[in-house]
């Protein structure tokens, strides 16, 4: 005993032990099950039979699935890259010196901080058919004759529940860029206005290349982020009107829950694993890149 | 297990024959008799969902306390939205652990037939003191037509809410009783000014139940009696074409609204007709905003038009009790459920939610909250009236899955909209519910 413990190998499986338990309880049991039900026709409460790729056989055919996924891309991409535009346009106005500077930066991360159920249900109410403050201002100010229907028309609809994701996200983006703008030496930009660099010039050969680390991280999970989005449409459409902004995690949710099916609803998820190995795959085989970094291209 | 069937089978239709012999109109049956003694140290657990009013759980539990009084039974009563005590009940009945008794809803006992303690008897006891459970329950707690699997609770009923005042300046002295002039009450109050609106979004109890109705009341239906899925037809683009011109007179969003939505806006004045519990009646009554507070004397209830298919059609949300195999104390949560459902309990219990929850057994029909304000009046038969889910097959996950991804909601919305026509509509909503139904 006494040997085995003074042996540097067994002592870190020892140390190693806890935490691999919890990874494998936690994380790879669930998922390893949610695959496998992927594959059966299990109900909620029944347990299933497999049933091989009939559930994604059915779910490529399935109307509904294709614009759960069509949506899902639209809303990930639209809403990250204005999410990562604003963010950085932020995070850069942060950056300079501010009155007040430490209390704008808490207040910009106001709309993080609030739990998302509470601030979906606030933009609930913004963008209601009847109530909603957006159309009652604009019809006071004689801009409209007649309310904004926000999440009754499809593609209405889609815009304003992405609104109101980069709304919650950009203060995510923006302070953890703010924290990678504060890592870059100031000598760097000292030494390239004495070459005569304008400003466009440092922000483009300075602070971008030394930023795109963080970058990397930030907007990886950003996307994620977006891509599994869940609380925000539930609250605010439960993917209405028309299944307009169904995305696949509020699909899976309602074939496999409410609707009993988990076996289908299982495989929607891991239909969203591709999308979300791709994203993580760009980020670390990509952005990362040393040579991208530097501000160079592939050799 | 022939055998067992076959005594099985002896038993139910002795049942059967004596109920059969009851007498059709109330008259407490001194034969009722009820001998269940709750085993000895027995606790009870109920999962039930979470209030709509809050009259329903204060009498609830206080009915609760007089149980626990009587018997020495701890009962713990645990609350959930209604739309999450589905999974938990599949869980509950799937793993064998969970609560002894579980309040569902619509064809949750569909789902696990065999997971659920047989209450024939109790039912029959219910049935013969009572007048009889109404037909409806019998689709959902009496699949087999032979054994009960739950006890019927009763329906929240959805009817329509409308303001008399608008009624009468668009020229209609009472609410149409068939849909062609219920068409044209919406148009004339769209023209006066005050719309009605009806929700379209993904509104698991308002949009299921005026859609079910109205695709129902033209004759279509989602599968046959041999659950077939026929939704495709001819009966179901009428209504569909129906509801095209029927949305022409909304108020503009519906295809947004979910749940409460309608509620807010009648509230507030902007829409003089919707379908609803008598929630929004019960939220005037009670509130303290002297504006809605006078709407109290201008709300009334009626029930769903008819139309072409002749009959009427109303769709509820369903409510049942059941108590699960793995309960310990099977007797002591029979005895529970006799009590609450007992005319004592039950009266006074629907008289707290005025009405909310509707009666399933005959005899209650003469409850005074029926009478006392004539506004509750509609509500008083909502389930002797309705058609069950899934109508007109069998219940099961296919019928609970088909509801539940909004199958019927997704095609009016789509037809009314416009965004697709009748015909594209009800070919896409029979190829969806084809999954469900396996063909």
């Amino acid at each position: 005993m006494k040997q085995l413990l003074e042996n540097k190998n067994a002592l870190g499986l020892l140390f190693m032990l806890p935490a691999g338990a919890l990874l494998l309880v936690f994380l790879t049991y669930p998922l390893g099950l949610g695959t496998w039900l992927g594959f059966t026709d299990a109900k909620i409460g029944r347990a299933g039979e497999w049933v091989g790729l009939e559930n994604f056989q059915f779910l490529i055919g399935d109307s509904v699935a294709q614009l759960s996924l069509f949506n899902t891309l639209f809303y990930t991409v639209v809403a990250s890259v204005l999410k990562f535009g604003l963010g950085l346009w932020l995070a850069l106005l942060l950056n300079e010196h501010l009155p007040f500077k430490s209390l704008i930066r808490a207040v910009v991360l106001l709309p993080f901080i609030v739990p998302t159920a509470l601030s979906a249900i606030a933009f609930w109410w913004i963008y209601d058919s009847q109530f909603s403050v957006v159309s009652w201002a604009l019809t006071r100010l004689g801009l409209i004759h007649q309310y904004i229907d926000f999440l009754g028309e499809p593609w209405l609809a889609r815009l304003s529940v992405t609104a109101a994701n980069i709304w919650r996200g950009v203060p995510f983006v923006a302070i953890s860029l703010l924290a990678g703008l504060q890592t870059i030496s100031p000598s760097l930009y000292e030494a390239s206005s004495i070459d005569g660099a304008t400003p466009w010039q440092q922000f483009w050969h300075v602070t971008l290349p030394m930023l795109t680390p963080i970058i990397a991280v930030v907007m990886t999970f950003s996307v994620l982020f977006t891509f599994t989005d869940f609380q925000l449409i539930y609250v605010l459409t439960r993917g209405g009107p028309l299944n307009a902004t169904h995305l696949m995690a509020t699909l899976s949710f309602q074939r496999g829950i409410p609707g009993g099916a988990i076996g289908e609803g299982a495989a929607l998820a891991m239909l969203m694993v591709p999308f979300l190995l791709a994203a993580i795959l760009f980020s670390y085989f990509g952005l990362q890149r040393r040579a991208w970094q530097q501000g160079g291209g592939d050799k | 297990m022939s055998q067992f069937k076959r005594r099985d089978f002896l038993k139910i239709s002795a049942g059967l024959a004596a109920e059969a012999a009851g007498p059709l109109i109330w008259v407490k049956d001194a034969h009722a008799q009820w001998n269940s003694a709750p085993e000895k140290d027995a606790r009870l657990r109920v999962l039930r969902w979470s209030r709509f009013v809050q009259g329903d759980i204060d009498q609830y539990m206080a009915n609760v306390k007089k149980f626990e009084a009587k018997y020495g039974i701890p009962v713990r009563v645990d609350n959930e939205s209604w739309e999450d005590v589905r999974p938990k009940a599949a869980v509950a009945a799937n793993t064998g652990a969970g609560p002894d008794i579980i309040l569902g809803t619509n064809d949750d006992a569909n789902l696990y037939p065999d997971k659920l303690v047989d209450v024939t008897d109790l039912a029959n006891y219910l049935g013969k003191k009572y007048g009889g459970f109404y037909a409806a329950c019998e689709a959902y707690l009496r699949p087999d037509g032979k054994r009960w699997i739950g006890i019927p609770l009763g329906a929240a009923g959805s009817m329509m809410v409308y303001r008399e005042s608008a009624l009468k300046a668009a020229g209609f002295t009472s609410f149409p009783k068939d849909t062609d002039s219920f068409l044209k009450m919406m148009k004339a109050l769209k023209d006066k000014g005050t719309p009605g609106g009806f929700a379209l979004g993904h509104a698991t109890g308002d949009a299921n139940t005026w859609c079910h109705w109205l695709v129902w009341s033209f004759g279509g239906k989602m599968v046959d009696k041999s659950n077939k899925v026929v939704i495709d037809s001819p009966e179901t683009i009428k209504a569909l074409e129906y509801s095209r011109e029927l949305y022409g007179t909304f108020v503009p969003g519906t295809l947004s609204w979910l749940d409460p939505n309608n509620n807010k806006a009648f509230l507030d004045g902007q829409i003089s007709v919707t379908n609803n519990g008598i929630s929004i009646y019960y939220a005037a009554k009670n509130s303290q905003d002297p504006k809605i507070k006078e709407l109290v004397p201008d709300i009334n209830h009626a029930e769903y038009p008819v139309g072409p298919a002749g009959v009427g059609t109303a769709f509820h949300l369903f409510l049942n009790q059941m108590i699960f195999k793995y309960t310990k104390y099977p007797k002591a949560a029979k005895e529970f459920i006799r009590f609450m459902m007992e005319e004592e309990q039950y009266g006074p219990w629907m008289q707290a939610g005025i009405g909310y929850v509707a009666h399933p057994l005959a005899a209650y029909a003469k409850n005074p909250i029926w009478t006392s304000d004539p506004k509750h009046t509609p509500y008083r038969d909502v389930v002797k009236n309705m058609r069950p889910a899934g109508y007109e097959g069998k219940l099961g996950y296919a019928s609970a899955g088909a509801l539940a991804d909004f199958i019927i909601v997704d095609m009016v919305a789509e037809a009314a909209s416009g965004a697709k026509s009748p015909k594209e509509a009800a070919e896409r909503a029979q190829k969806r519910a084809e999954r469900y139904y396996k063909v």
